[in-house]
């Protein structure tokens, strides 16, 4: 159990680097899609397979698929550069750096998310990951779920915006 | 436990990649070799490539692909709600009718500005 | 609820007959709880020779049906030389292409050309392991079993785009590119038709919602609801196939190949035989959801009859009825001719879009007034 979550995050942490690493974009985004799979992995060890199976179908068979469209339609080929230090890239990592040192704050302290111990793993696996999901999002946090839709249909207007701009 | 269940998945997958490889490999060692120039250029019925790989496509296929990404996030969030469906009753259907009925607004919207045309 | 006397559900209503199920993995799981080891590996292994041999007689029987069919659909013979009526004719097919030039173009990008038909068979053969070919024939029977079948299926687009793009070739790359934009089209209202399966039956997990149907299969017991989502279904998984008439992204005219135009030998082979099981693995979940499954055909009251179906064996009538759905899309290609692009977007986002988000509301409908037989 625990051996398998190691070699999981070892290869999911490695495969996120290479997404950094790699020159060419299809590569980084093939190596976010091993990176994804190891995720789903960890997921289906937590006894969240609904979680696990999302991951693959919207990330690896949506986000991804999209990527790979930008990436072709603008024919990004590595270019050999290596990045400029210039003003925008410079407050970009600052920004990275200070979220990233957030989290790990967020997850070094003492701070629990949601209700303690009420949705533990073996709570998840006695409902199933599908019908808690289910009971927690169409009950106690409709209101949540409704924004969802609010934020995708700004979404698909946004999208259609900047498409449109595009064309003309 | 779950994982457990996963088991037979995750061996599929480690067998198939090796399966796979091994007849790649056979495919390439058995197979005969005679290199040339004309054999390994871009295939263009015959004729020499005149090499547009490198123009850029229509942004049809990205608009398609971000339309395609917001519903199918959609429908992702309806899985729990039909499974759990018979237990929730008119106030499921309620919640899950307003939030397509705003999604199905996003749609028309998409359809009336031409999103949805291919020439 | 009187038009249900117009359509006496007598007639539809099944015999009461309960199945056990058991999947390989569960046998191998309760031998594991017993410490029998050598019974646990011998359940992976069969489990394992299961799915290979599945994935063998699949592309074997399935070319070769392709072929003759296409023959006598065109009043000819189809294959002949090989074997008593070319019956041996995928074998051959599959040694030729063992024995073919493998020739990878000078500027495609080597790793990924490798790599693409690999995944793209993948994608497929991992949804052979969970698909119930009958109560006892089935590797793993997630609870999850609908989604799975989605996501590993999606990835299929990813072998595409990637076969595609490392090719270095336009006709490869516009292929892939058409097909990625049509087979994610498609996609959203597959996954809704699915999803008004799952509503009806209140589950994901595939031996469970063939078990709802026990009394009779979705197609009947759900009004004019599944046989939308059927229509729309089988509409949807032909153009995620790529077949005729969906097969822009492979038009001989204007692609030449689509995206496998740059691939010889076995690894394209390996794209082949993916789009045949992918071809199997959607009549399989047609016949899982809409027709029962394993289930036998029975006429409620009709005992004498009843009890000659059930003497044919499960496994024969998930064949049987997946046979007769691979028949239909094969017919299919030599009735339709091929969409243009414009059709085939406005059929998805016009069309079938609306009409799926419609009729999962019908579904619910029905769900909440139990208006099902």
């Amino acid at each position: 159990m625990l051996l398998t979550f190691y070699i999981l995050g070892t290869v999911s942490v490695l495969s996120a680097l290479g997404v950094l690493v790699c020159r060419s974009p299809v590569y980084s985004a093939m190596s976010l899609v091993c990176s994804f799979f190891c995720l789903g992995g960890i997921y289906i060890l937590m006894n969240v397979e609904f979680v696990a199976v999302i991951q693959i179908l919207v990330y690896a068979g949506a986000i991804l698929v999209l990527f790979l469209f930008v990436i072709m339609l603008l024919n990004i080929v590595p270019t050999g550069e290596s990045v400029r230090f210039n003003l925008p890239v410079l407050i970009a990592f600052g920004i990275a750096v200070g979220l990233f040192a957030q989290i790990s704050g967020l997850f070094l302290g003492d701070i629990q998310f949601g209700p303690k111990d009420v949705y533990t793993a073996e709570a998840i696996s006695e409902e199933g990951s599908i019908g808690l999901i289910g009971r927690l999002l169409y009950g106690e946090f409709v209101l949540p779920f409704e924004a969802i839709s609010i934020l995708l249909l700004v979404a698909v207007i946004g999208a259609v915006i900047i498409g449109k701009r595009r064309l003309n | 436990m779950i994982a457990i269940e996963y088991l037979p998945i995750l061996i599929l997958i480690g067998l198939g990649v090796v399966f796979a490889t091994i007849f790649t490999l056979a495919g390439i060692l058995i197979g005969p070799k005679r290199r040339g120039q004309n054999k390994e250029m871009p295939f263009e019925s015959g004729l020499p490539s005149d090499g547009l790989v490198g123009q850029r496509y229509d942004v049809k296929f990205y608009m398609t692909a971000l339309i395609f990404l917001i519903f199918d996030v959609e429908i992702v969030f309806l899985y729990p709600w039909a499974v759990k469906f018979r237990e929730m009753g008119w106030f499921g259907f309620a919640e899950v009718l307003i939030f397509m009925v705003l999604l199905l607004f996003g749609l028309a919207y998409a359809w009336k500005k031409g999103a949805l045309e291919w020439e | 609820m009187d038009m249900l006397d117009f359509f006496p559900s007598s007639i539809l209503q099944a015999a009461d007959t309960s199945w056990q199920t058991v999947t390989i993995a569960q046998r191998a799981s309760s031998a594991f709880r017993d410490h029998d080891l050598s019974g646990t590996i011998g359940y992976l292994l069969l489990g394992l020779l299961f799915t290979a041999g599945l994935l063998t007689v699949l592309g074997l029987v399935l070319i070769y049906a392709e072929r003759k069919l296409a023959g006598h659909f065109q009043c000819r013979l189809g294959p002949m030389r090989v074997g008593w009526h070319g019956i041996l004719q995928s074998a051959a097919d599959g040694l030729k292409l063992l024995l073919k030039e493998d020739i990878v173009p000078e500027n495609a990008d080597k790793l990924l050309h490798l790599g693409a038909p690999v995944l793209s068979l993948m994608a497929t053969v991992l949804t052979l392991a969970i698909l119930p070919l009958s109560p006892t024939l089935q590797v793993v029977d997630l609870n999850i079993g609908v989604i799975y079948v989605t996501a590993v299926t999606s990835l299929g687009v990813l072998a595409i785009l990637i076969a595609g793009w490392s090719s270095n070739n336009k006709w490869s790359l516009l292929g892939a590119m058409r097909a990625g934009a049509q087979i994610i089209s498609y996609e959203l209202s597959a996954t809704l038709s699915l999803l008004v399966m799952v509503l009806l039956s209140g589950s994901l997990q595939l031996s469970e919602i063939i078990q709802s149907q026990s009394d009779g299969w979705w197609i009947w017991k759900s009004h004019l609801v599944g046989v939308i989502a059927f229509v729309t279904f089988l509409i949807s998984t032909t153009a995620e196939l790529n077949r005729t008439p969906f097969d822009l992204p492979e038009g001989e005219s204007e692609l030449t190949g689509g995206f496998h135009t740059e691939y010889s030998g076995l690894r394209f082979a390996f794209f082949f035989l993916a789009e045949f099981v992918n071809m199997f693995v959607a009549s399989a979940l047609i016949v899982t959801l809409f027709f029962g499954g394993w289930m036998p055909f029975y006429i409620g009251g009709w005992d004498g009859f009843n009890s000659i179906m059930g003497l044919i064996p499960p496994g024969i009538w998930f064949a049987g009825k997946s046979a007769f759905f691979i028949f239909l899309l094969m017919w299919f290609r030599w009735t339709f001719p091929r969409l243009r692009i414009d059709q085939l977007m406005s059929l998805e986002w016009k069309i079938l879009l609306p009409v799926g988000f419609i009729n999962i509301f019908l579904a619910a409908l029905i769900v909440l007034f139990e208006w099902h037989f």
